[in-house]
């Protein structure tokens, strides 16, 4: 539960306070900007002094073995992180001219310019396939005409490269589909709400080849509007979908580092740290 | 929640027995807990023959004009139920009305809005409020409740709906109104302690999904928490309905103990259990009892329809949030 919705936690203030006067020339260049991110749950840190800037419709993949903060590193950007109780974050993210952290931000507006895809499908059971889609629309307060309504669906889902499946059992419940399935629904109903940057956390990871191989598909399609964020513990994938890689470890403290951040084909071919090397050679993780 | 699938069910590790024969144990749990199956079907087949047999006279004298005759007279040796029948449901009715928002409320507060410490401090007082016996209950019913309802509530209401037949009446303080009243405060523990517990398990991903689309806390436990966890919410109501229809004591001590209909809340009644109660050791002749003893049916035959019915109701709500799991 968003407890933190109304009354950030103090953590969160101090962490943000000293931004305030530098917050003003936040640079529109990068879609995210992420400074010495670090983020805590309860007393044990999961991530640390994490800096990295993402081009404006690219695809960015985040990889590296797992528990090494991933998913964490990425659901601070949703501000989804300090949704777990407990945790915490410190350090800025900017999406686009938005500084997330600042005091004033409101974590409901930074989500609806943030899409998020989550490593299970997670339809909503109760809801058909086009109820689906329109959630997030819907909760933009005022009444949306049935017509755009509509529209607005049917785009998406075509977006998710699912409408040619889906378009006869718009009322079925979203529950229905095969997994595949299920996962573009969740996809297009995050880009319903047309957000500037789509995260992804492990959006393949239980679904089927080919299902995944249309998911990848689809990303590349995207990326010509939206920024992608992918989260992905499968190195080809990584290398198949995304121009930028970037590679996080955790240490013997078991707190996750940004070990390298480079243009993906650069990384796989000639990583600058032994590191990396070590992980895409398969040395462990 | 009704979710899981049978065939998700783990299967169970080979027994090793001590004699080294694998299935003997499991061979005798599994007779001994079909006995004590098969025990608890029996007794109910037995309760119901007993009851059936005991009320035989009364069934053969009034067949199903005891359902819905209206008068209830000992000293004529005329016996109709439909009073009681009215009183039972309509007062349980009552109850679920009240009780079903102010547990859910309760429960969307524990488990959504309070600090968790809060959250435990309260569940442990409502829990509390479970454990009063219900004759403590009637009793502050009787001395606190009931002089409340006389003097302001009562008055209030005739004030504020003049004319409306359902506040029609003098104010007595004791009649339909105080009984539901003190059931939905006896059903309110069982609603909010279900409905946490189910809501409890909605899946974070189902909250997360919501959240992460740019919905607000409450959004969030409107548009994802609640339609998923509709089914048990259900089946807390149900549970409540079971216990409002069945209790004796503290609405025997409010409900006025008249065996009449009437369109007006405030008005005494009379319900199937408290006429057992009252009048059970007063029956002196053969047809009285049997009349008593039949009421004793309806009402077991109207606990199990609801339940049947209420459960027929989870399972359909249940098949459509059982889904998303998969
Ligand atoms: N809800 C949580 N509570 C406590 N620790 C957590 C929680 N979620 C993740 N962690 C810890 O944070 C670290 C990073 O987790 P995560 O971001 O999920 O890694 P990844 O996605 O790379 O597998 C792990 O060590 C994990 O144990
Ligand atoms: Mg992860």
């Amino acid at each position: 539960m968003d407890r933190t919705g109304a009354r950030p936690p103090e953590a969160l203030l101090e962490a943000a306070a000293p931004a305030r006067g530098a917050a003003v020339a936040a640079p529109a260049a990068s879609a995210v900007r992420i400074d010495s991110l670090g983020a805590w749950y309860g007393a044990r840190k999961a991530i640390e002094g994490i800096s990295l800037a993402i081009a404006p419709r690219t695809v960015t993949a985040v990889i590296g073995p797992s528990g090494c903060g991933k998913s964490t590193l990425i659901r601070c950007v949703d501000r989804l992180h300090e949704v777990t109780p407990g945790a915490r974050v410190e350090g800025r993210v900017h999406v686009g001219d938005v500084d997330i952290y600042a005091p004033g931000t409101d974590p409901v507006a930074v989500r609806s310019m943030v899409g998020m895809v989550f490593q299970k499908p997670n339809p909503f059971p109760t809801m058909s396939v086009y109820e689906n889609v329109a959630a997030g629309p819907r909760l933009r307060g005022s009444r949306i005409p049935r017509g755009a309504l509509d529209d607005l669906v049917e785009r998406n889902l075509r977006r998710a490269a699912l409408w040619d499946e889906v378009k006869d059992k718009l009322g079925r419940p979203g529950a229905d589909l095969s997994g595949g399935q299920q996962q573009r629904l969740c996809i297009a109903r995050a880009l319903a709400t047309d957000p500037a940057v789509l995260l992804m956390d492990e959006p393949c990871s239980a679904l089927d080849p080919i299902s995944t191989y249309r998911i990848e598909e689809l990303m590349r399609e995207l990326a010509g509007d939206v920024t992608i964020v992918i989260v992905t513990h499968n190195m080809q994938q990584a290398s198949r979908v995304s121009e930028w890689t970037a590679f996080v470890l955790a240490g013997d403290d078991g707190i996750g580092r940004l070990v390298e951040f480079d243009a993906t084909e650069q990384l796989f071919t000639k990583p600058a740290d032994p590191r990396t090397e070590a992980y895409i050679t398969g040395r462990f993780g | 929640m009704a979710t899981t699938a049978p065939e998700s069910r783990p299967r169970r590790p080979p027994t090793r027995g001590l004699l080294g024969g694998a299935s003997v144990p499991d061979a005798a749990f599994r007779a001994v807990a079909l006995a004590f199956g098969a025990l608890v079907l029996a007794l109910i087949a037995a309760m119901v023959a007993v009851m059936v047999q005991g009320s035989v006279h009364a069934i053969q004298r009034f067949g199903l004009g005891f359902l819905s005759g209206t008068l209830w007279s000992p000293n004529d040796r005329i016996f109709g139920a439909l009073p009681f029948i009215y009183g039972t449901v309509v007062s349980s009715l009552l109850a679920l009305l009240i009780a079903t928002p102010i547990g859910l409320g309760v429960a969307i507060f524990l488990v959504e809005m309070a600090p968790h410490h809060v959250s435990n401090a309260i569940s442990v007082l409502v829990e509390l409020l479970a454990a009063i016996p219900s004759v403590l209950l009637g009793l502050w019913g009787i001395f606190v409740m009931v002089p409340f309802l006389q003097r302001t509530v009562e008055p209030a209401l005739q004030a504020v709906f003049p004319g409306v037949p359902l506040f029609e009446g003098a104010p007595y303080g004791v009649g339909l109104l105080a009984a539901g009243l003190i059931l939905a405060i006896m059903i309110v523990p069982t609603i909010v302690a279900i409905s946490r517990d189910v809501m409890a398990t909605v899946p974070v991903a189902q909250r997360e999904a919501m959240l992460a689309l740019g919905a607000t806390p409450w959004e969030t436990t409107r548009r994802a928490v609640l339609p998923y966890a509709t089914s048990g919410i259900l089946g807390a109501v149900v549970l409540g309905l079971g216990r409002a229809l069945g209790e004796t004591m503290a609405v025997t001590m409010v409900i006025g103990n008249r065996p009449v209909i009437s369109p007006s809340l405030l008005e005494p009644s009379y319900t199937m259990a408290s006429v057992l109660a009252n009048e059970f050791t007063d029956a002196t002749y053969d047809l009285y009892v049997s009349a008593l003893i039949e009421i004793g049916l309806v009402l077991f035959g109207i606990t199990i329809l609801m339940n049947v019915a209420a459960r027929l109701l989870v399972r359909r709500t249940a098949r459509v949030s059982g889904r998303g799991e998969r």
